[in-house]
């Protein structure tokens, strides 16, 4: 999964002016596309920007369990429901993998999850739409974490070690994520017209969200400069757009169904499928809360979290008992 | 009280041995209230697909490390020592297992 970090408009932090004054070792490494490792002097914008970005990330991956989840008890049959639940705790730990890298950059993860709950933080604006089918689980892995691949891969190689770490282990991850979902929509594509009517349907609702992941176009993209001079962003957003619309089309018409857009085609001179035009005022709107299942979402959460709390008192409560001095240790298993 | 005990769990950091005969490899961090939990977490966190034959958990407070602000002079004393590799030296043409 994927979390978009862009905001709508007039609404995003200023971005702060940055200054290159003292700071000749990080920009030393960064120029000679080396790593920022976390005790390395680095700038306060470029460490903020990574918090808010990371955070974001971690934030979606937890948020998009959800939209999945909601599937698990009516998945078709015990082999589909053993892929889901694997998947859907693949997210959570992809999200565990990025709140501890997160935290290498002097934030308590405590601090980052209060920051979703009261809605300082966001997530990826994607899981505010509702899982409606179960064709819907096919889409959301074929479309949703694909455009979260093509997203993800440039980051393995961005300037601070511990996010381009993170996001090696969530990429391998994530390729059987698009695989199992690819495969959903292809045996219900070849099944039933029914089941082909779903299938559709479900590529019609999130065939446009899942362009709007790669968040607005370049020329109203404000933070994307610095980003890419920080070398946390490698591509433009409409460079990954791009490259996420060419591979997807062939798949589409190898699962036999068609992605809504009249105006999608393929350009010789280009060598690139043009596209028509992304009506982004649905995707602000989402941004600020107006989407179809932001209140549930982070609804579900909060109490997810309240209910958890007995679960990590008792925890903590055998520990102080078995250990009262909570003397730090190491411990092995062979 | 619990959201204040949840804030002191400590932070451990996760080291996996991928296979008999390697080292453990640094994989990650995870927060757990001890010893045990942290390593059941870091095996369901970090071995999900079988990365691993034997974790050790290390609470962090417990790792000393050297510097980064002092990488020049820490280093230093090595970098002038290049008869330290085998390249250093000259050996004439045709003379083999050396």
């Amino acid at each position: 999964m994927y979390g978009n970090d862009f905001s709508a408009p007039g609404t995003a932090p200023q971005a702060q002016p940055h200054t290159e004054d003292g700071f000749e070792d990080f920009w030393a490494v960064v120029d000679a596309d080396g790593r920022i490792e976390p005790r390395d002097a680095m700038p306060e914008a470029y460490r903020k920007s990574l918090v808010r970005q990371i955070a974001q990330h971690a934030h979606s991956e937890i948020i998009g369990m959800q939209p999945e989840g909601n599937w698990i008890t009516r998945a078709p049959s015990l082999r589909r429901k053993a892929i889901l639940m694997a998947k859907v705790q693949d997210e959570a730990g992809h999200g565990l993998y990025l709140y501890s890298a997160a935290e290498t950059l002097g934030v308590d993860r405590a601090d980052l999850l209060d920051m979703l709950h009261n809605g300082k933080q966001k997530y990826s604006s994607i899981f505010n739409y509702p899982t409606l089918t179960w064709a819907d689980m096919g889409a959301i892995g074929w479309l949703v974490d694909g455009a979260a691949i093509v997203n993800q891969v440039p980051l393995c190689r961005c300037s601070y070690g511990p996010y381009a770490r993170a996001m090696v282990r969530i990429c391998k991850e994530e390729s059987f994520h698009q695989r199992q979902g690819f495969e959903i929509l292809h045996s219900l594509s070849h099944g039933t017209e029914a089941q082909h009517a779903m299938a559709q349907d479900a590529v019609d609702r999130w065939w446009w969200p899942s362009l709007m992941m790669f968040g607005p176009p370049d020329d109203d993209s404000p933070n994307s400069e610095r980003s890419m001079r920080w070398g946390i962003k490698r591509f433009s957003n409409d460079e990954l757009r791009q490259r996420f619309v060419d591979m997807t089309v062939p798949q589409a018409e190898a699962l036999g169904l068609t992605p809504p857009d009249p105006d999608l085609r393929w350009n010789e001179q280009r060598g690139s499928y043009d596209f028509g035009e992304i009506d982004f005022t649905e995707l602000f709107e989402v941004i600020k809360g107006n989407g179809a299942c932001n209140k549930q979402r982070i609804g579900h959460r909060r109490k997810a979290h309240e209910d958890g709390a007995w679960v990590r008192e008792a925890a903590d409560a055998y520990a102080a008992k078995r250990d009262p001095g909570r003397t730090a240790r190491t411990t092995e298993v062979a | 009280m619990p959201e204040q005990s949840r804030r002191d769990w400590p932070l451990w950091e996760v080291f996996v041995r991928a296979r008999r005969g390697l080292s453990h490899v640094h994989a990650g961090s995870l927060h757990a209230p001890d010893a045990e939990m942290a390593l059941r977490n870091a095996r369901d966190l970090y071995t999900r697909r079988q990365e691993g034959v034997s974790l050790w958990v290390v609470p962090a407070s417990a790792i000393t490390a050297s510097s980064p602000d002092e990488k020049d002079s820490f280093f230093d004393p090595a970098g002038d020592k290049i008869y330290r590799h085998p390249t250093f030296y000259d050996i004439p043409e045709g003379v083999e297992h050396l």
